[in-house]
């Protein structure tokens, strides 16, 4: 049997040709502003194959993905500032100079090398999703009370970083666009088409490898997890390891994802762990589809594509779309676009506007001459 | 001895707002295990309601001389208002979703969206039009006898309600907008509520001041606090609120009508949002993002204290409320100034009100390591608790 016999192989089959043709098409095709734009949202797609992972599979709705993005780009921003900082006095970056800051704090130091840099970007949140994953599933705090909780810390976190200037230039940010990477203004246009193909190639390797992990049996167990995690407790297995290990999973996507974005947007900033924005996160991973990884990708592409078009023709109408996208998506289109296509979704809307003839409720059976099912 | 007086008053004080706040949203997770991201936006619509009976006091002729108790007013205007809100959210969204949590969760960050652009772009005046309006659509059914309703014209009666309440919500509307023109355009920026004359100052005692809208968050705190035991205590919804709460479905089975119960405790837990509004409002300027300041500080409070209990929400407002002050406002340094030297730069570190957030969260996941269920958790023998 060929692997792409079944319908939902043709499905996968056409939407990755058209996302591909999309990608192989657009730098030749968009202006920079708008090449740009996709850049970011690919780059967004790979923060929503994290969620994906921890919502659809495994039934942990996180609330606070925006810390571990944010992080990753502090990493990205912290080693662009470093490689730039020469000719600034005492040789540190600029606005260390506005709050009186001579010495550069001790955890800048390591940012100094790129090899540490591209390992912390995904390390750093891995561990940190890691810890406090560990902490709070150890005492089999879920559901509702998880999400709160990764919600007041996504708070903490946003506090702490907005409140230290002398550290990382609290709520400004920090600016990448104007730093210099391999003797290239980040900002520029030739940098900005780099991180166009980083991102594309990183969502499509972040793809295999998020379906690597859910393929086989350890996806099985993330499965039984979110379906009834007492029962697989009672068959000898330990939920706690596999919620971490996934946990931290999602938070290193989301520090690439981040990294990526504060290369093409020009600047990391604590307004990357605001409480809606990681709630966006998760519509993004409702809409397209949860459980389905292409779906996630999908739901952050298309959904921030149409966020930048409505809010540009209509500033004040994308809360109430938003909105009612939320309230829509969950009880209306639980399995999202993607779940509902696949589910036949399309051929029973047809029937009920009459168009199509009524679905068999049972296939028919085979039967031989006889008349006797085989 | 004073210092220690003034820093419990002020932690009161904080607890006493977080508490009348985080109530409702307490004993709507304890009764459907359900968090209402919401919750913050109803707080926000109380403090409006809050705003808009101000103006009204202040321009309508024959209410001007009541114009000092306009604040008691707005309590019960804001209770209303939120509760109606609330119950058209249950009867909606979140009673097609009942027993998924995180869906319930998301749907009402949706709704929150709504909500907060809503009062940024539909002028106030209809918008209190359009509240009315829910109010009695909602509501005067409850008064017609059910042979009326259920009768061969039920529908036609039931339409002629809706009807009759759009026309006065649009009257309503009309009629505030002509009245009061701060109300008749929308408008996204902040609003402030005066307190009247007699709440500003202070009472001056053992030599500490203790400033009126304080005190008087503290007495509407009590006040709320002592009516919601009463009702669940000594009521015959109270009894069948706390019967659903321990066990739905044999509460269901014993003739309870656990879709009742559902709704009249929504409709107080949004309403007790809306009297936290009108706290809020008396505390500093209103906005549509009023709401959000204050709503993890709620969801701390549930976690800490624990579901189905009011005593842990209680006892989980006010430490809250007093390590905030004591960390955030560097009280503790005043206090105790000879602490060893590491501890007290630590602390000296976290001596603001966001950095004192930092700490609390600290301290309560640590506590959760060794009471995962909060202060005070519910008995049971289920697997899952």
């Amino acid at each position: 049997m060929s692997i792409f016999s079944t319908k939902k192989s043709w499905i996968n089959l056409t939407i990755w040709v058209l996302l591909i043709a999309l990608i192989i098409a657009a730098p030749s095709v968009l202006p920079v502003f708008r090449l740009n734009l996709l850049g970011r949202y690919l780059s967004l797609a790979i923060v929503a194959l994290g969620v994906d992972l921890i919502w659809g599979f495994t039934g942990m709705l996180s609330l606070g993905q925006g810390i571990f993005f944010a992080l990753g780009g502090y990493c990205a921003a912290m080693f662009l500032q470093l490689n730039s900082a020469g000719e600034f006095p005492n040789g540190i970056p600029e606005f260390f100079g506005l709050y009186g800051v001579e010495k550069l704090p001790f955890f800048w130091e390591p940012f100094k090398s790129s090899i540490f840099t591209l390992i912390s970007i995904w390390l750093i949140p891995a561990i940190i999703a890691g810890l406090l994953g560990y902490l709070v599933f150890r005492n089999r705090i879920k559901g509702v009370y998880f999400s709160i909780l990764t919600q007041a810390a996504l708070l903490v976190f946003f506090n702490f970083f907005n409140g230290q200037q002398k550290l990382i230039n609290g709520t400004n940010g920090l600016k990448t666009d104007v730093t210099q990477l391999f003797g290239q203004m980040v900002g520029s246009e030739i940098m900005q088409r780099w991180f166009f193909w980083i991102s594309a190639v990183l969502v499509i390797l972040a793809w295999f490898f998020a379906r690597w992990i859910v393929r086989d049996r350890f996806g099985n167990i993330l499965i039984g997890i979110r379906d009834d995690e007492a029962r697989v407790r009672f068959t000898g297995y330990n939920p706690v390891i596999f919620k971490t290990i996934i946990f931290s999973i999602a938070g290193g996507l989301a520090g690439i994802s981040g990294a990526l974005y504060t290369v093409q947007s020009g600047i990391v900033s604590p307004q990357f762990m605001t409480v809606p924005f990681s709630i966006e996160m998760v519509v993004w991973v409702a809409v397209g589809g949860r459980g389905t990884l292409l779906g996630a990708i999908l739901g952050a592409v298309l959904i921030n594509y149409a966020k930048s078009l409505v809010s540009e023709a209509l500033p004040a109408s994308w809360m109430f779309i938003q909105g009612g996208l939320f309230i829509l998506v969950v009880t209306a289109l639980p399995e999202g676009v993607l779940g509902w296509i696949r589910k036949d979704g399309p051929k029973k809307l047809l029937f009920l506007l009459g168009i199509n003839k009524k679905l068999e409720t049972y296939p028919s059976l085979e039967v031989n001459e006889q008349g006797e099912v085989k | 001895m004073q210092l220690i007086l003034e820093s419990l008053f002020n932690g009161v004080a904080i607890g006493s707002v977080l508490l009348v706040a985080a109530l409702g949203l307490a004993i709507v997770f304890g009764l459907m295990g359900v968090i209402n991201l919401a919750h913050g936006e109803l707080m926000m619509l109380g403090a409006y309601s809050t705003y808009i009976t101000q103006l009204i006091f202040k321009q309508v002729s024959f209410l001007k001389p009541f114009y000092d108790s306009y604040v008691i007013v707005a309590i019960g205007i804001a209770f209303l208002v939120s509760g109606t809100v609330g119950i058209l959210l249950e009867r909606t969204v979140i009673r097609r979703l009942y027993g998924s949590p995180l869906e319930t969760l998301l749907a009402t960050w949706g709704v929150s969206l709504i909500l907060q652009q809503f009062v940024r772009s539909v002028p106030l005046a209809y918008a209190s039009g359009l509240v009315i309006a829910l109010f009695f659509g909602l509501f005067t059914p409850l008064f017609i006898s059910d042979d009326l309703l259920h009768g061969a014209k039920g529908k036609l009666i039931r339409a002629c309600t809706w009807g009759f309440s759009a026309l006065l919500g649009v009257a309503t509307g009309g009629v505030l907008s002509s009245l009061v023109s701060k109300l008749s355009r929308a408008s996204a920026r902040n609003v402030d509520v005066t307190a009247p004359s007699w709440m500003r100052g202070g009472i001056d005692f053992v030599g500490i001041t203790f400033p009126k809208t304080r005190l008087l968050i503290i007495l509407i705190t009590l006040i709320s606090v002592l009516v919601v035991i009463f009702f669940l205590d000594k009521t015959a919804w109270g009894m069948r609120i706390r019967a659903v709460t321990q066990n739905r479905p044999m509460s269901d089975c014993l003739g309870i009508s656990t879709e009742t119960v559902d709704i009249i405790t929504f409709g107080i837990g949004s309403g007790l949002a809306g009297v936290a509004g009108v706290a809020v409002s008396l505390l500093g300027s209103v906005g549509p993002n009023v709401g959000g300041n204050y709503i993890v500080g709620c969801f701390m409070v549930v976690v800490l204290g624990g579901v189905g209990n009011l005593l842990g929400t209680i006892l989980a407002s006010f430490s809250i409320g007093i390590m905030t002050d004591l960390i955030g406002a560097g009280r503790l340094l005043t206090i105790w100034p000879d602490m060893p030297s590491p501890l007290y730069s630590t602390i000296d570190f976290f001596a603001t009100t966001s950095m004192a957030r930092v700490m609390i969260f600290a301290l309560i996941v640590i506590f959760l390591q060794f009471k995962p269920t909060g202060m005070f958790p519910q008995k049971g023998r289920m697997v899952e608790s």
